[in-house]
């Protein structure tokens, strides 16, 4: 009966802390879009695309970037590059990063997903999936898709021997970080005056835009945060994963089933249901590995069937 | 109202997508009057307390509040000049507590009343700061969203239909505040289908039908018109 139990402890412990790992990437990313869709009403498709741009910043701070320029070359227009130097490690990379992708997001809003108001979700879900495509297709042109290496700082590196396993150092950085962001974004919604003022506004932008308040602001605000979030998620990720193109992709999938499951809009549903399926992915790799790939959906059906709003989602 | 109104309405115009709502409303307000728009049900005066707000998309005509043209501008930058809006639906947030519901509106201008003074006139709100704004009792929510409104200083206050089902004793606490809010100098805009509710503190009075004014009084002259106000509300 507990033959689960008859598995070496170091793979049980090995499994839970990679779990709780992507766990940290699933509360973040789906704390992300819990916000957006909480105030734009919009399902961030680019999602996973500024995750992955969050790397590729980290990456840039770290070994410089390269400008492309247009040149003639006897008669024929070529592109040269013009490398611009740079040697700021993660710390740096861990805000500036979610800074840079943070502006780069406002300006998306403004340019664009702030023209879909009043329209049905469906259309900024295809927008934010065209520019998510956009950008990962920039990217792999640029860079191809093998991955590039990403350094941690030193302190990082290295780990402790517990006895029953190694753990490394990074993995607890990465739990640590993204726990303080993940409550200190649900502070700052759940129990400040701004967090009251952005949660009023989810519900009734006009009555809250009339005692004057200025929305629009708000709401390009709300978007640079969301879209923050995975950009420091993506740092986070960087040495883990690799700083590839296609890492917000293939993310990205897993992280709107869980998102489903903690229900849509739901901040603390978002936070823990994305610690939890990282944990159950885990057990699922311990107990029975050929399922770790589709335990989250399996989950999600079941969720979709019993509670159709979501584990934490209030039914409308 | 021998000085300039503190609010001039001059062929207000108001538009719902294709519907044409507002067909050109014309009143003044004067400072630290209390004037009352009645009229049936759907003439209008919802609608105009949203046009002068700035919340109906499409609007034309002019809204003057203290000398400045508010037409033009945004809800909220209507909401910074002065006026404040307690809206028929009461608006109480579901996801704010009554403390975040009441501290919600930012000052617009000093002297706004503090919260000794707010839980002095709705001495129930205090006992309930931290319960779900919308659990409070349907009185209790209409306190609580004439109370955040005082907060902001904001000298006109626009009620539209406060004592809309609520118990009588209610509506008298209602009527005892809005007395108390006059008598400290707010200037206030009150729709209302309770005629004998607004004849208590009304100075004036406008009748709107069809998206227009179709008539007005002053307190003194009601007793003299009264059939024909019977007349106009349908009572
Ligand atoms: N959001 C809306 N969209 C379309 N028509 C509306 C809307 N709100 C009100 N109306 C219409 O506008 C007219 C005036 O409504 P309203 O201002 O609410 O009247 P009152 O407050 O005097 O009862 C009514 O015919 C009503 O049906
Ligand atoms: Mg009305």
């Amino acid at each position: 009966m507990f033959q689960f139990m008859h598995y070496p402890p170091q793979l049980w412990f090995g499994q839970l802390s990679l779990g709780l790992i992507n766990g940290s990437f699933y509360a973040l990313l789906s704390l992300g879009l819990a916000v957006i869709f909480g105030m734009l009403n919009i399902v961030n498709f680019a999602h996973g695309a500024v995750y992955m741009l969050g790397a590729f910043c980290a990456w840039f701070l770290l070994n410089g970037f390269d400008i492309p320029y247009p040149v003639l070359v006897h008669g024929h227009l070529a592109l040269a590059s013009a490398h611009l130097p740079s040697h700021l490690n993660m710390w740096w990379a861990l805000f500036l990063s979610p800074l840079f992708v943070g502006i780069f997001g406002m300006i998306l809003q403004r340019t664009m997903l702030r023209r879909l108001d009043g329209l049905e979700p469906i259309y900024g879900l295809l927008l934010t999936f065209g520019l998510a495509a956009i950008i990962q297709g920039l990217l792999q042109n640029a860079y191809g898709s093998s991955g590039e290496p990403y350094d941690i700082p030193g302190v990082l590196s290295g780990g402790h021997n517990l006895g029953f396993m190694f753990l490394p150092n990074y993995r607890i950085f990465v739990v640590v970080a993204s726990s303080i962001v993940c409550f200190g974004t649900w502070f700052a919604i759940e129990r400040t005056r701004f967090g009251a003022t952005l949660r009023a506004a989810t519900e009734n932008p006009k009555l809250v835009q009339a005692f004057g308040i200025n929305v629009p602001l708000m709401i390009t605000l709300t978007y640079g945060l969301g879209v923050a979030i995975a950009a420091f998620a993506g740092v986070l990720a960087a040495p883990i994963y690799q700083v590839n193109p296609t890492m917000g992709a293939d993310l990205i999938v897993v992280v709107f089933a869980v998102v489903v499951i903690g229900g849509m809009g739901s901040i603390l549903g978002s936070i823990i249901s994305g610690y939890m399926l990282g944990l159950i992915e885990g057990v699922t790799k311990v107990i029975y590995p050929q399922a770790s790939g589709v335990i989250v959906f399996v989950i999600m059906a079941v969720v979709l069937l019993m509670r159709p709003s979501g584990l934490f989602g209030r039914a409308s | 109202m021998a000085e300039a109104a503190l609010l001039r309405v001059e062929n207000l115009q108001s538009w719902y997508g294709e519907s044409h709502i507002l067909h050109g409303v014309n009143f003044e307000v004067g400072k630290g009057e209390v004037v009352t728009l009645l009229g049936r049900n759907g003439a209008g005066k919802t609608t105009t307390l949203k046009s002068i707000q700035g919340m109906v998309a499409r609007r034309t005509g002019s809204v003057v509040f203290e000398g400045q043209e508010l037409i033009r501008q945004t809800s909220n930058a209507i909401a910074r000049a002065g006026i404040a809006l307690c809206p028929e639906e009461r608006g109480i947030f579901a996801s704010l507590n009554v403390r975040e519901n009441l501290m919600l509106p930012p000052p617009v201008r000093p002297g706004g009343l503090g919260l000794a003074e707010i839980f002095e006139l709705f001495p129930n709100l205090q006992e309930r700061l931290s319960s779900q704004g919308t659990k409070l009792s349907g009185g209790e929510q209409q306190m609580l969203a004439i109370a955040r409104i005082l907060r902001t200083g904001a000298p006109l206050l626009m009620l539209d239909e406060p004592t809309e089902g609520l118990a009588p004793v209610i509506i008298e606490q209602i009527g005892m505040t809005i007395a108390k809010l006059k008598a400290k100098g707010f200037t206030i805009l009150l729709v209302e289908q309770n005629f004998l509710f607004a004849s208590k503190i009304a100075d004036r009075y406008y009748v709107m039908e069809d998206g227009r004014i179709i008539d007005a009084f002053t307190a003194q002259s009601l007793k003299a018109n009264m059939e024909k106000l019977h007349d106009y509300l349908g009572v």
